[in-house]
């Protein structure tokens, strides 16, 4: 969830916003879409190629070839770019990677799995997908996990969030929760204090204060693109700490009760009135883009995007960056989101020991030791083991580090409401219609932004889409 | 006549055994055009969730009647059908405006007529990005500093106008295309009628209304049936630019299709809103058909 395509912030942060620039900006973006599109069918081609070479030559288990479908976070391109440090180690596994964008990886490997075709030995996905699929048996499960891999090390909630009936059934990448970024250096003009938990009705004034799109920056800038893993998310947390809850104990949906329609009044004022223009079209990697450039006085998003914008290489403000938890209105519960990208074997790979291997080395302490080595500190995937937080490196490199730790803890997917739910999850219903149930509700809300129909009209409409796949998929009567 | 009957009736020596040689080429294409039609129906009635196997089986109408229940579907049925008139309007008069104006002897003509017909050959996903990203973003965007330029407020085009928007795309790419065939159209120009008409004492609106344009009746209704066709399965715009909304504001038929498949994983209910866009389809070429059929006959008794 978050950082989908960062290729294209980077190009936009490389080159500024003027128009000249901009065309180059999307000549880039193209450009690494066409090689994320090109890589793949290459990967695909040499991995049918080997495979069939393997097969012609009767060579029995000396050399295993495996197929990593992945997304295109930066993360994730520092684990396809060490990938020679790992065959150094193992080199009877071949690895060939493909890398996609997060939507269209979703697809992928949702049709992939879904239909058993077996394309793929290690996929990449999410505290959603784990346990749905490992409830329907799609993956392998992580039963007898070395001691030396040090399980206990990796942070319980993440853990939890991506089992089911008890068994683990993806070792995470990387973990974030959402947390609250703003520019110490504006506040301090205006001699604003930022307390370590922000509350929504100062942001809100805060945001009124600060919001000055003459000079190019505006009061808040939060996630408006629709989708259930973009503006959803987002949301999905506001209405949290409202204290409104997707359904009620007898998966009644709730959407045009008082919790939600405060929430999004609240939001659509915030976003229309202080938010830059555009909201609609603004999704993680755009507001990601626009705060690193300086054109936000806050924003509210993945903690994954810490590492980032602190970062000199990537951002303006690295130095005038400031971290707090996610604001609360009425509610601690479900105020911020848990997510992680996780690393699971589908059951229909024939190579079940090499993807565990793989796993098991891409997953470790020693992997986070080499990304610090190579890459930097500030650079290793976050929030998934407690060493990382008690390295005094890692410490050294992240100012945020110990602000994240405490947004991942008390991030609780069990508890994710005031109020009693039937079900688990914070930013996402752990349901397999909810897919289906957060696009349309993402589309319905950009449409109350965008100003098309009213608050009510627009939850109303988006009531009755709930509803209506709520009855088809059998909850509701 | 004559002849063609003495060439039927005469039978080689060693016939060729021309159904047989057909029946491959004939095979081929049945299955290739008919095979997915019929999965498709048959899709259709199944209850297919991909992230839910538990819920499998048939259910009859139930597909249908899950989309016909849907307001979204009736909203994208209107959508597809302003996106597809409103783009094929937009395109046939500036086609035949450019196509007249092309026409027309001027020194460059052949470069300037080239560069026309240049965006017709950009791929839509890039002709969308560009649309989007250094256009009509509201930040970044041509237009938006145009619009600061003269002291106006930035416009949000995706936002505001979303309709607007995928309809200028998709004109500026489709406008060559109408470009194009009205120029082929006019190279087969009578001029001997048009001197006629000019020695009679027409005017160049007279000549334009009574002569061009019925000689370009059958080539704008080329025009209309190939984009109309085309137009009902606009895609990639939808996806890049504006993913259907805000709302449902561009959520046509194929994009709802893509979005049961793809965002919500239901099978079966994309296979029967594909079934709907088969007959859209066809409704819609057999109206241009009569149509086109009508304008023909017309010209032969004209």
């Amino acid at each position: 969830m978050g950082s989908y395509n960062l290729e294209l912030s980077l190009e936009h942060v490389k080159r500024g916003k003027d128009l000249a620039r901009t065309s180059l900006s999307i000549k880039g973006w193209a450009r690494a879409h066409y090689l994320a599109q090109a890589q793949e069918v290459t990967m695909e081609r040499i991995g049918w190629l080997v495979a069939g070479i393997l097969a012609l030559g009767g060579v029995a288990g000396a050399q295993t070839t495996i197929t990593i479908a992945t997304v295109n976070n930066p993360d994730m391109i520092v684990m396809q770019k060490l990938t020679p440090e790992f065959r150094k180690k193992y080199p009877n596994i071949r690895v060939n990677w493909v890398v996609l964008p997060e939507n269209e990886l979703r697809q992928k490997v949702t049709l992939d799995i879904s239909s058993g075709t077996g394309a793929y030995d290690i996929m990449t996905i999410g505290t959603y997908e784990a346990p749905l699929w490992g409830k329907n048996g799609w993956l392998v499960p992580f039963d007898n996990v070395p001691a030396s891999y040090d399980l206990n090390d990796v942070l319980k909630p993440v853990r939890d969030a991506l089992s089911y009936g008890g068994k683990l059934y993806a070792l995470p990448f990387y973990a974030e929760s959402s947390m609250m970024y703003y520019r110490k250096d504006l506040f301090a003009q205006k001699g604003i204090n930022v307390p370590d938990q922000p509350r929504w009705t100062q942001v809100a004034q805060w945001a009124q204060q600060f919001h000055s799109p003459r000079e190019g920056v505006y009061g808040i800038c939060l996630r408006g693109l629709p989708g259930w893993g973009e503006n959803m998310a987002f949301i999905g947390t506001l209405v949290n700490t409202f204290s409104g809850r997707w359904f009620d104990e007898n998966w009644r949906p709730q959407l045009t009760s008082p919790e939600w329609k405060q929430a999004i009044s609240f939001y659509v004022d915030l976003v229309t009135k202080y938010g830059p223009p555009g909201v609609t079209s603004n999704g993680y990697t755009e507001n990601l883009t626009l705060f690193s450039q300086g054109n936000c006085a806050m924003w509210v998003d993945a903690t994954v995007a810490a590492g980032y914008l602190a970062n000199p290489k990537t951002s303006k403000v690295a130095d005038k960056v400031g971290f707090a938890q996610a604001p609360i209105a009425v509610t601690p519960n479900g105020s911020h989101w848990l997510w992680a990208w996780a690393l699971a074997i589908p059951k229909s790979s024939k190579k079940v020991e090499a993807a565990r291997t793989f796993i098991y080395w891409a997953t470790s302490k020693e992997y986070i030791e080499l990304v610090g080595r190579t890459e930097g500190w500030v650079a290793v995937p976050p929030g998934t083991r407690i060493s990382t937080y008690r390295n005094p490196n890692y410490l050294k490199a992240a100012p945020f580090a110990e602000m994240v730790l405490k947004a991942i803890q008390t991030a609780d997917p069990t508890k994710p409401t005031a109020k009693p739910v039937p079900y688990t999850g914070i930013q996402y219903v752990s349901i397999p219609e909810f897919q289906a149930i957060g696009t349309q509700v993402g589309q319905s809300i950009a449409g109350i932004v965008a100003g098309r129909y009213s608050v009510d009209e627009g939850l109303a409409q988006a009531q009755a889409a709930v509803e209506k796949i709520m009855r088809e998929a059998g909850y509701l009567r | 006549m004559a002849l063609t009957n003495v060439l039927r009736r005469r039978k080689p020596f060693l016939a060729p055994p021309t159904f047989w040689l057909l029946s491959p080429a004939v095979v081929f294409l049945v299955l290739w055009t008919q095979v997915p039609l019929v999965l498709t129906l048959y899709y259709s009635f199944q209850r297919f969730v991909l992230v839910n196997p538990d819920l499998r089986g048939f259910v009859g109408f139930g597909n249908y009647l899950s989309l016909v229940t849907d307001p979204a579907f009736w909203v994208s049925l209107e959508r597809t059908l302003v996106l597809v008139l409103s783009s094929l309007g937009v395109t046939l008069v500036f086609g035949l405006a450019l196509g007249l104006l092309f026409f027309q002897r001027f020194p460059g003509r052949a470069w300037m007529r080239t560069l026309a017909i240049s965006p017709f050959f950009v791929m839509p996903v890039v002709s969308a990005l560009i649309w989007k990203n250094m256009l009509m973003h509201p930040v970044y965007g041509l237009l938006s500093w145009l619009f600061r330029a003269l002291g106006l407020p930035p416009v949000d085009w995706l936002a505001q106008y979303p309709m607007l928007s995928i309809v200028a795309m998709v004109a500026w790419q489709w406008i060559p295309f109408a470009t194009l065939l009205v120029l082929t159209g006019l190279q087969s120009l009578p001029w001997d009628v048009l001197e006629a008409a000019r020695i009679d004492g027409a005017n160049p609106a007279q000549e334009f209304r009574y002569i061009v344009l019925p000689h370009l009746a059958r080539t704008l209704s080329v025009v209309a049936m190939l984009e109309s066709i085309f137009f009902l399965s606009l895609f990639a715009e939808i996806y890049t630019a504006t993913s259907g909304g805000p709302g449902l504001a561009t959520t046509t038929l194929p994009y709802l299709i893509f979005l049961k498949a793809f965002a919500e994983y239901r099978i079966g209910v994309a296979a029967a809103g594909a079934i709907f866009a088969v007959i859209l389809a066809n409704l819609v070429a057999l109206f241009l058909l009569r149509f086109i059929g009508r304008n023909l006959r017309a010209e032969a008794i004209g």
